[in-house]
């Protein structure tokens, strides 16, 4: 209790404490992290691709569900800025042993870190974390909920090909129904006033999905048809098994993103894929490999949005960005 | 067990089975109601507890709660189950057989008879299994588990999915006299749901149980109970079609009856926003309509009584995320201030249709003593006092645990004393007695 009136005297954070999602964000919140992305984008650029930002700020790595991609994503973004970081992943830990969240999360905390990164395979995870600790969380993806900084590199991404986003059509294809992913990018567009439209087999789309405000395509050449880009989901293959689709065979004949298909569009549409990808079932090579496709801008976005996620939420102000980015250069 | 004869003198005795709202005296003697009347001769000795500005009513009755024992004692036992029902104001419950093991046998029925009776709080009446071990495959002995004291029988918590085992449960249980109780879900329909599905579920990426789920086995029990002419009781009713289903087969005279729980009556899934697992039980919180359906249903009688299907988990285990925390929230000890504060208050529901169903319908339809104040009969008191207010506050519970929604809660009306056979269990001044 002591640790959290000490904070609440601390300068007031653009993010508040933690980033759980993009619900919870208005649309200056999501543009500021997105400007302060910005400066952040070139430190990566660099031979020596470190500034001292974060130096002395201790950050644990909670991946309970496998990840690779976002777990070393965010990992580049801490050493960028100097932390110090410990990685913990559920094989091999405590965790497997059958502690419990508010255990493993009360003994980091013992430990005196400054901030948690967290995956989980549970929806609300993140969030029960944040409530129990007084340490920054931020919510690396938590089950079907919300992936805030995906969605934050997939806006940047959009940002750079579309410029502003508002009046823009981006349509997220796939496993809707159990995808963090979609749910960080329906929130995060709609609220830079973007279209947002989700297409996929009704047996992957939430009931009452249409009620967030978002138009729902059943087949996906009406979605190219409509959109300015396309989110392509990763179809997890577990599905199959649940019976969601029949077969991977005929959910690529029916959904998957080829370039015939892309061909028939209005307008070149860009290709976003979070990845990893399913070469030949979502998404055809050509498509994946060609000049629509942003996908490896996408991961080196990723990198920038996690600094400055973690540069906000550790206390550090929009307007210094710039500056912090400097003493890099300097030292 | 003899005792001290008891006057309740000067509160509003309130008796649908007998016409009666009025201010008269009470005398209770020999674990009975002895004399209704005024200016009453007392025998000697007898305590006189002055109940002006209360309300008494036959001792109120849930049919559908979970006292854990044998199993789960860290969440509740027998004894303190009892404890907490006297504390809410309920005379008697009837204990759900889902435990570890599971209450299938007269030997296990005996046991929860006889612990309930060591309480010595609220009476406690078994409910036995329809299915050995809860497999949903083969009937247990239902007429050795109504000897030993099972007053109904049920797979709750398990769904029966074989509906040929559902025909025979409902053909089988008639030479007894007891109702089949059910927990109506389909689940193949809602397997992997931890909550309503709907806009909530959607948003918080938690996997859903529709509607159809329950809806489903709602409409096959009635056809099963119209073919055998068997007695379904349908438990914790949450869906609308679910109430329009009983309400159509109660006009074509099947034998079904029905409770409504008090979460499903004042509560939607909004509840769960923010992943609240006190907001988290089975049949789960519904859509507003839901809600509204259920709250028509109770009022015109479509849903026979209450019932709280208490729930007891230790804190512990609601203290996860969503996914893994178990279903049910505890209800004994809320559930008469939210039903009068919410429907007696508000107008909505008499005092005599509110102990019509609390008390004389689920004594009708589990075939229990008591439900009324008829001179003769047990005397099984809930004094009420209608004004008082308070807080819900889980950790004055007698129940061994907090999970409850309704923490923080203003309420305006709740138990002042209960009274078992004749004697005093628990008052609010002194606690159990």
């Amino acid at each position: 209790m002591s640790d959290r009136a000490q904070r609440e005297e601390e300068p007031a954070r653009p993010l508040g404490k933690d980033l759980i999602g993009l619900e919870e964000l208005d649309a200056d919140q999501i543009r500021t992290i997105l400007d302060t992305a910005e400066p952040f984008k070139e430190i990566s650029e660099r031979r020596i691709k470190k500034v001292p930002v974060l130096r002395g700020q201790t950050i644990v790595n909670l991946f309970l569900e496998p990840s690779t991609r976002t777990r070393i994503s965010f990992e580049f973004a801490e050493k960028r800025l100097s932390a110090d970081t410990v990685n913990i992943s559920s094989t091999g830990s405590s965790v497997q042993k059958g502690e419990t969240l508010v255990d493993t999360a009360r003994n980091l905390e013992a430990m005196r870190i400054d901030m948690v990164v967290i995956r989980h395979w549970a929806s609300g995870a993140a969030r029960f974390l944040a409530e129990r600790i007084p340490s920054n969380v931020i919510n690396a993806g938590d089950g079907s909920h919300e992936h805030p900084t995906q969605g934050l590199l997939d806006m940047l991404t959009l940002r750079d090909h579309l410029g502003e986003l508002a009046g823009r059509r981006i349509c997220i294809v796939g496993d809707i129904l159990h995808s963090r992913v979609a749910r960080s990018n329906i929130w995060g567009l709609l609220k830079l006033g973007a279209e947002v439209a989700v297409c996929g087999p009704r047996t992957l789309l939430p009931r009452g999905i249409e009620e967030l405000g978002v138009e729902v395509f059943s087949r996906v050449e009406e979605a190219i048809e409509w959109a300015d880009a396309l989110n392509i989901l990763r179809l997890q293959l577990e599905r199959m098994q649940g019976g969601y689709v029949p077969s991977l065979r005929e959910y690529n004949r029916v959904y998957g993103v080829s370039t015939a298909r892309l061909e028939a569009a209005p307008r070149d549409v860009l290709i976003l894929h979070p990845g990893p990808m399913n070469r030949g079932v979502e998404i055809d090579s050509d498509v994946a490999d060609g000049p629509q496709s942003v996908i490896l801008e996408q991961v080196t976005n990723g990198v920038a949005i996690r600094m400055a996620v973690l540069y906000l939420l550790a206390g550090g102000s929009p307007e210094r960005a710039e500056a912090a980015k400097q003493r890099g250069v300097d030292r | 067990m003899s005792q001290r004869p008891i006057l309740l003198k000067g509160g509003r005795v309130v008796d649908p089975a007998q016409s009666l709202d009025e201010t008269v005296d009470l005398l209770l003697a020999d674990g009975t109601v002895a004399r209704i009347g005024t200016d009453l001769d007392v025998p000697e000795g007898t305590e006189v507890v002055d109940c002006s500005g209360t309300v008494i009513l036959p001792g109120l009755i849930d049919v559908h709660v979970h006292l854990r024992e044998p199993g789960g004692e860290h969440k509740e036992t027998i004894a303190s189950g009892a404890r907490a029902a006297a504390a809410g104001g309920f005379t008697a419950v009837c204990a759900m057989p889902n435990t570890d093991p599971v209450i299938d046998s007269p030997a296990t029925v005996g046991f929860v008879a006889a612990a309930g009776r060591d309480a010595k709080a609220s009476r406690v009446y078994p409910v036995g299994a329809l299915s050995v071990g809860q497999k949903g495959e083969q009937l247990t002995e239902i007429g050795e588990l109504v000897e030993a004291g099972a007053v109904a029988i049920t797979d709750d918590g398990l769904p029966v999915m074989d509906s040929g085992l559902m025909r025979l449960a409902l053909e089988y249980a008639q030479a007894f006299g007891i109702p089949v109780a059910d927990h109506a879900e389909d689940v193949g329909l809602s397997r992997g749901g931890v909550m309503n599905e709907g806009v909530v579920s959607a948003r918080l990426g938690l996997k859903g149980k529709p509607n159809a789920a329950e809806d489903v086995h709602i409409v096959r029990e009635v056809l099963l109970a119209e073919l055998t002419g068997g007695h379904i009781h349908l438990q914790h009713v949450s869906t609308r079609h679910g109430v329009e289903a009983i309400r159509q087969a109660k006009a074509r005279g099947v034998k079904v009856t029905a409770e409504a729980c008090p979460h499903h009556l004042l509560l939607t899934d909004e509840a769960v926003d923010g992943y609240r697992t006190d907001a988290k039980m089975n049949p789960p919180l519904r859509s507003e309509e839901d809600r509204e359906a259920v709250r028509e249903g109770f009022l015109d009688g479509t849903l026979d009584h209450l019932a709280t299907d208490h729930a007891p988990h230790h804190y512990e285990e609601k203290e996860q995320a969503f996914d893994g925390a178990p279903f049910g929230i505890v209800g004994l000890e809320t559930a008469v201030g939210l039903i009068l504060t919410h429907f007696v208050h508000t107008e909505a529901l008499d005092l005599a249709t509110f102990v019509e169903r609390a008390s004389a319908q689920p004594a009708r339809v589990f075939g229990l003593e008591g439900g009324h104040l008829k001179e003769g009969g047990a005397a099984d008191v809930t004094v009420l006092d209608l004004e008082r207010t308070w807080t819900v506050d889980p950790e004055r519970f007698l129940s061994r645990s907090r999970n409850t929604p309704f923490a923080g809660w203003e309420l305006r009306g709740g138990p002042v004393r209960t009274i078992v056979g004749g004697r005093t269990i628990w008052t609010l001044a002194e606690g159990i007695v």
